[in-house]
């Protein structure tokens, strides 16, 4: 089914006309309410008289990652804190953690896009959905609930991990839709294996996987395992959480709700809007968000999108699976990961900044595994195994409670992390995903 | 009093202690004694040589982590219960030993034992008070 028939159908000429309202209203809200912003497009040299039709968005500045970093913690907020009904928080990059909050229409918003992502997925109203996504901070866990709310499911938050427990409670309850990370389904079908459980026997008939890379080989391998259709969701915490994009089952590029989240490809090279089909960094601007409205914000997600009309009936633009990152971010386990992170953690312990590696690997049905390699010099370096073993687990107690991750720290001989023209390699990534 | 010990950060890994030795080899330094803490992924090389200075130098050089650590070297009568009566010695004045091996070789009726307390100051004294010979750095290329 298609959740909001009129919304998500609407011919292209009707689209844009709802897109260009809405951004002309978004332009003049933040200006009017978020401080930051009058500053940005002041000092940008346009008015929000300048923004009439949704192709003027080009005429405005970005956002960038670091906008919301330098304004910790409500600094781009267009909405007085007592307005925002929830708030989230990520773990932070170089200090500062970024700060997302909702206010009531908001969450109503991501209700909205969550149960259109459901639908697009094959849900209907009257299944059960089991969320394997962490609840809490992150913003996977309650995204999807609310989603499942909105659309009338039964829903059972199993919330991340316990996975004997997920899979009795599977087996028992019988859930249709599983969403969780796709790297987790797979871990599950090992757990259920040796419960002596058949994963092709399961419940289970759709999935919605996301909040880390995956590959058209890790959908195959998941829908034969679990005999069940994988599609892949996609959001981050700045935009609203999930519910960004979503494939339906056509499974031929995620549907992006651009009424709401208008998409903007932008060439790497030139800065230009890129041509359909060609990669380049996805930018959003939120175009209906009250409590944080973004404007051509930067996700430093490299994708493609695609205009044309889907089987599925669907009108909203598609986007590739990401393709790439403009930074070094890394997804462990569906949490982000910048090397920088572990940089600070280091720098923290040492004082200096010792060289280090990180390398992220995936044995075939399991999780990720995230290893750090530390090069030992003469300031950490002791005679006692029990101090060096003591560093060791200093290092990953910070690292684990930075990143919200578990870690490997290995202490290695120093020149061994290979250096190019000077500068250390940071992150060696094994998957293949 | 005190001996100079020079412990090395190794790897795991193959071949990395003869890289070390043939290293100290090229040089014509000796190794007297020679203890390995081993974990998984990592051991902690300790030696006594002939010309610790030396031996720093060519290792630093060479991209090793080297540390110098005072170390008490004391002579134990080789027979049996002598190194418990060191010990008893030691535990009986709250001495603490973080860790303790053997020379590699000693030809009369002592044996070496190299010792590593965390107030080596302390356990010497102690030592002394109670008669037990400590080797001196300067004995060390004689043995």
């Amino acid at each position: 089914m298609i959740w909001n028939e009129k919304m998500e159908t609407m011919a292209a000429q009707d689209l844009k006309n709802i897109q260009s309202d809405r951004l002309k209203s978004i332009v003049k809200y933040v200006y009017d309410n978020c401080p930051a912003y009058t500053k940005k497009i002041d000092n940008h040299g346009i008015k929000p008289a300048d923004i009439n039709t949704i192709d003027d968005i080009k005429k405005l500045p970005f956002t960038i990652k670091e906008d919301l970093r330098d304004s910790y913690p409500f600094g781009l907020f267009s909405q007085p804190i007592k307005q925002l009904k929830e708030i989230h928080v990520s773990s932070g990059t170089t200090g500062n953690p970024t700060v997302v909050g909702y206010t009531k229409d908001d969450l109503k918003l991501w209700s909205e896009v969550m149960a259109r992502a459901i639908a697009c997925a094959g849900g209907v109203p009257g299944d059960m959905i089991q969320i394997a996504y962490g609840y809490g901070l992150f913003t996977g866990g309650l995204g999807f609930h609310y989603g499942a709310l909105e659309m009338g499911l039964t829903i059972i938050p199993c919330s991340s991990g316990q996975t004997k427990r997920q899979l009795k409670i599977m087996t028992d309850l019988k859930p249709r839709i599983l969403a969780c990370t796709p790297s987790y389904s797979l871990y599950m079908a090992e757990e259920a294996r040796e419960m002596g459980l058949n994963p092709r026997a399961s419940s289970w008939e759709i999935g919605i996987f996301g909040a880390e890379p995956w590959s058209e080989a890790m959908r195959k391998e998941i829908e034969a395992t679990w005999d069940m259709e994988a599609t892949d969701v996609f959001g981050m915490s700045e935009i609203i959480g999930p519910g960004v994009a979503q494939e339906c089952l056509q499974k031929n590029g995620m549907h992006i709700f651009s009424d709401v989240f208008y998409p903007e490809v932008i060439d790497l090279q030139t800065g230009k809007e890129a041509r359909p089909g060609e990669s380049g960094e996805l930018v959003i601007t939120t175009l209906t968000k009250q409590g944080i409205p973004l404007l051509r914000y930067k996700t430093r997600d490299i994708v493609s999108i695609t205009y044309e009309k889907c089987a599925c009936g669907r009108t909203s633009p598609r986007i590739s699976k990401i393709k790439g990152r403009t930074d070094d971010m890394i997804i462990v386990r569906g949490i982000n990961v910048f090397p920088s992170q572990i940089e600070h953690v280091l720098l923290s312990i040492e004082g200096t900044q010792p060289h280090y590696q990180l390398v992220v690997d995936r044995k075939t049905g399991e999780l990720d595994e995230l290893e750090v390699m530390v090069e030992v010099d003469e300031k950490i370096f002791s005679d006692e195994v029990k101090k060096l073993r003591a560093l060791e687990e200093k290092i990953r107690d910070e690292i684990e409670s930075v990143l919200g991750v578990m870690v490997k720290v290995r202490l290695v001989e120093p020149k061994t992390i290979p250096r190019s023209e000077g500068k250390a390699k940071r992150v060696v990534d094994k998957r293949t995903l | 009093m005190k001996i100079t010990q020079i412990s090395i950060f190794l790897e795991n890994r193959k071949g990395r202690l003869f890289d070390v030795c043939s290293l100290l080899g090229q040089k014509k330094i000796n190794i007297r004694a020679l203890n390995i803490a081993e974990t998984e992924e990592f051991g902690i090389l300790r030696i006594v040589v002939d010309k610790p200075a030396d031996a720093v130098k060519a290792l630093k050089e060479n991209g090793f982590v080297a540390h110098l650590t005072d170390i008490v070297a004391v002579e134990v009568a080789d027979h049996p219960g002598g190194l418990a009566e060191i010990l008893k010695i030691l535990n009986e004045n709250n001495v603490n030993i973080e860790y303790m091996y053997g020379f590699v070789e000693r030809s009369a009726d002592k044996a070496l034992l190299v010792f590593r307390f965390d107030d080596p100051d302390k356990a010497i004294s102690v030592l002394t008070e109670n008669k037990i010979k400590i080797i001196g750095s300067k004995d060390i290329g004689g043995l």
